[in-house]
């Protein structure tokens, strides 16, 4: 299996890692054939990628990829429509989280919006390939993986709004995506704060097959979460238990380098995240998380792992923000070079050459997916400005699920007088 | 089985008690004994085998039978899965707990002393507490936060701390205080079976004192409900609030009382969040005076909140101030008699009730 040797050969002193100050990042490398072969028919097909962060890796390549090696025709790793899809989403990702920031200079968002750009590939690498009952938890920067899940942009974008018409009809906010139908379980602003959770809703998933015996129940769930958290001591205790009890959870490391003004370098013994996984008994994975194509792969591998009862994985996608941390963030410490770098990486930029490339669309396709996005969040904004802010009797709900509250049944006399309260049969 | 388990124990706590008593004989004379330890256990126990959604999580809760023993006997009834021993991870099996509770299991979490459950805290309040608001609605928590709360005997500052007070004050909790058997099982039933999250402060000292119980106690649906106080005692002079322990020393104050003359009413507040305003503002419209009595720290304390209450309630039928006896402003010293005076006492109390009568000498019984 792909993943186990991973594990099992995981072999750090194969990667040079370059540690300037802008931060060259040690590339990924695994002798697992898996690792290799994606590299590899990457490059060799479509070298537009930019690799040049690669170019000091060793990259071995089995025989059983050398035999797999093509025919020159680019290997499509996606359909039309899968490609389409995941345009789609990237570019709703990108134009919503744009617009907010024009909004919050407008004055009609307020308080922290932390926005997305540039790590999109991430959310739609991975969300992509989940079913409605899987879970994402994710932090404050929450809106494009409440966007990929499938939560309207209306509904998000009333709710930054803070209008009553929004997911969480206005009480949550920008950092607190909550969605039940489509089972996004936030939106959390202490950072390592998810994860647990994410844990929790994962142990769900095992409980339900192992003791209620929903035998079909394969719900998987994904964590995301930053560098910064990483240093976290719930992310180590979560790694722990994931791989203790076996949970079907995949823990994805959006690593852009920068918490907050915070360098990830400035800040870890040891910066390369996805060592840590082995050192708890989980698959650790490194991925260029600004190719939506690659993180596909490793999620689709992750992702199945958790299904059929492996136990978790840990993933490092190697991202970068194009803003700052927040929009109250002028970000000034970040090297100008280094950015431009980057946004030469533009996931979406890539994925468009990518499928032009590969002949499987067109570019008045795309286009014309730019266009219907962009009314998409025209027409996001139209809805939020025109709902209603939420009523001053909105105030008090909501606290309790129990509405009467304190043991007292909707009837109004106490739950316990109703014999009817105990669930199933006590067996005493 | 659970008969006999209790036989056994019973055996064992009361020689005074005939061993061949039995669940199913009814004495007439005597209500049945029961320790707060067998209550919860029995509660645990009568929840987990209705609802195969309810599971126990915590440090100890398995192969140890719960470092209290508390959970004595579930891991053999329920198996691995629902008992779960977990390492020491306080901040991530609570959260754990939350995240399955989302999706509707109804776990118990168990803190070895509520003084860890500062690890877990971030947990219990920023998810717990606050998601059934923040997704308005969507995440609802049903779970309960459970274990030994306030001083025990010569553990030291860090493990003696009361936070009645410091859950009480968040919003999205519910903070129950059990201090008989009744009150632990009716309480803990009610817990498990509340849509929220419940913070259930028990304690260590009261976990093997004995309390007789009625038939009703132990009917497998008995719930007590959430948020009602209890009159322990009825009285005409003063009111007594008190909560866990320190309800047995306002009892014992009050038979004190009863021979200077001075009529107490104790109200047992069972629940700390919501708090009962209602029975004491009444009790209190009815004495005239208040006393409350708590183990914690006297500032920002449960009585500083129940004074509050009164005062902005009550205030015309108020005939002197309010009387608030807490555990001294100190971390808990080890040395025994330090320990001693920085925890309420009998006397405490006792004197605290004189005062509020202004009565400084035992007076025979007043009209």
């Amino acid at each position: 299996m792909a993943f186990s040797a991973a594990t099992a050969n995981f072999n750090p002193l194969n990667t040079p890692s370059l540690r300037s100050h802008d931060n060259h990042l040690v590339t990924s490398v695994s002798p697992s054939p898996f690792f290799g072969s994606t590299a590899k028919l990457r490059l060799s097909s479509s070298p537009k990628f930019n690799v040049h962060r690669r170019s000091g890796s060793v990259v071995a390549v089995s025989e059983a990829v050398k035999e797999k090696k093509p025919k020159s025709t680019p290997n499509l790793l996606i359909t039309k429509e899968e490609g389409l899809e995941l345009y789609e989403d990237m570019v709703l990702g990108r134009a919503f989280e744009d617009m907010c920031a024009q909004m919050y200079y407008r004055g009609k968002m307020f308080g922290f919006v932390h926005l997305y750009n540039g790590q999109e590939a991430v959310s739609t690498g991975f969300i992509k390939l989940l079913k409605q009952q899987d879970s994402v938890v994710s932090t404050y920067r929450d809106h494009v993986h409440a966007l990929s899940k499938g939560v309207p942009a209306r509904a998000v974008m009333s709710e930054l709004f803070g209008k009553t018409t929004g997911c969480c009809r206005g009480q949550g906010g920008s950092m607190h995506m909550f969605s039940r139908e489509h089972n996004l379980l936030g939106g959390f602003a202490f950072i390592g704060e998810g994860i647990p959770v994410a844990t929790g809703a994962a142990f769900t998933s095992k409980y339900k097959r192992e003791v209620l015996k929903e035998v079909d129940c394969d719900h998987v769930t994904l964590a995301f979460f930053g560098d910064g958290t990483c240093n976290n001591g719930q992310f180590y205790e979560c790694l722990n238990m994931a791989a203790l009890w076996k949970l079907p959870i995949v823990f994805v490391v959006e690593n852009n380098l920068w918490a907050i003004g915070m360098s990830h370098l400035r800040s870890t013994s040891d910066p390369q995240i996805y060592k840590k996984g082995p050192a708890f008994g989980m698959p650790g994975v490194h991925v260029d998380g600004m190719d939506v194509l690659k993180v596909r792969e490793v999620a689709k591998e992750a992702i199945s792992r958790a299904r059929r009862g492996e136990g978790p994985t840990l993933v490092e996608c190697e991202t970068y923000r194009f803003r700052g941390h927040s929009l109250a963030d002028p970000d000034e410490l970040r090297d100008p070079a280094e950015k431009s770098r980057y946004t030469a990486r533009d996931p979406i930029t890539a994925l468009k050459k990518y499928i032009i490339e590969s002949n499987l669309a067109s570019e008045a396709e795309l286009k014309a997916i730019d266009k219907k996005i962009d009314e998409v969040v025209e027409d996001a904004v139209e809805f939020a400005d025109e709902s209603p802010v939420p009523p001053r009797s909105q105030l008090l709900e909501n606290v309790f699920a129990d509405p009467k509250g304190f043991g007292i049944g909707p009837d109004g006399r106490y739950r316990c007088e109703d014999p009817k309260f105990t669930q199933g049969t006590a067996h005493v | 089985m659970l008969g006999v388990v209790r036989q056994k124990m019973l055996g064992q706590s009361f020689p005074k008690i005939r061993p061949a008593v039995s669940v199913l004989r009814s004495y007439s004379s005597a209500a049945k004994q029961m320790t707060v330890r067998e209550a919860l256990n029995s509660a645990l126990d009568e929840e987990m085998s209705a609802d195969p959604k309810v599971f126990l999580m915590g440090e100890e809760v398995g192969e140890y039978q719960g470092a209290y023993k508390i959970s004595k006997g579930l891991l053999e009834k329920y198996g691995p899965e629902r008992v779960r021993d977990t390492p020491i991870t306080e901040a991530v099996f609570a959260g754990i707990g939350v995240g399955t509770a989302y999706y509707g299991l109804k776990p118990v979490v168990e803190f070895m002393t509520f003084n860890f459950s500062m690890q877990a805290i971030d947990h219990i309040i920023n998810s717990a507490a606050k998601s059934n608001y923040m997704s308005a609605g969507q995440m609802s928590v049903p779970i309960v936060f459970r274990g030994p709360n306030g001083a025990a005997a010569g553990v030291g500052a860090q493990h003696s701390q009361c936070y009645a007070a410091w859950y009480a004050s968040c919003p999205g909790l519910k903070v129950l205080t059990p201090y008989s058997s009744e009150d632990a099982r009716g309480m803990l039933k009610a817990a498990i079976r509340d849509p929220d999250p419940v913070v259930f402060l028990e304690n260590e000292l009261l976990y093997g004192e004995p309390f007789p119980v009625s038939d009703e106690v132990l009917d497998s649906s008995f719930c007590l409900p959430i948020g009602k106080a209890k009159i322990e005692r009825v009285g005409r002079d003063v009111t007594i609030t008190a909560f866990s322990k320190m309800v047995g020393h306002a009892l014992k104050a009050a038979e004190i009382l009863e021979k200077d003359g001075i009529d107490a009413e104790v109200i047992n507040l069972r629940s700390i969040r919501p708090l009962d305003r209602s029975a004491i503002n009444a009790s209190v419209r009815k004495t005239n005076r208040l006393i409350t009595v708590e183990e914690g720290f006297p500032q920002h304390g449960v009585g500083a909140e129940i004074c509050a209450s009164v005062v902005e309630e009550s205030f015309a039928y108020l005939d002197a101030p309010v009387e608030r006896i807490a555990g001294a402003d100190i971390p808990m010293p080890y040395a025994a008699n330090l320990e001693r005076m920085a925890v309420p006492q009998v006397e405490d109390i006792v004197r605290a009730a004189k005062r509020a009568c202004y009565r400084s000498v035992p007076l025979a019984a007043a009209a």
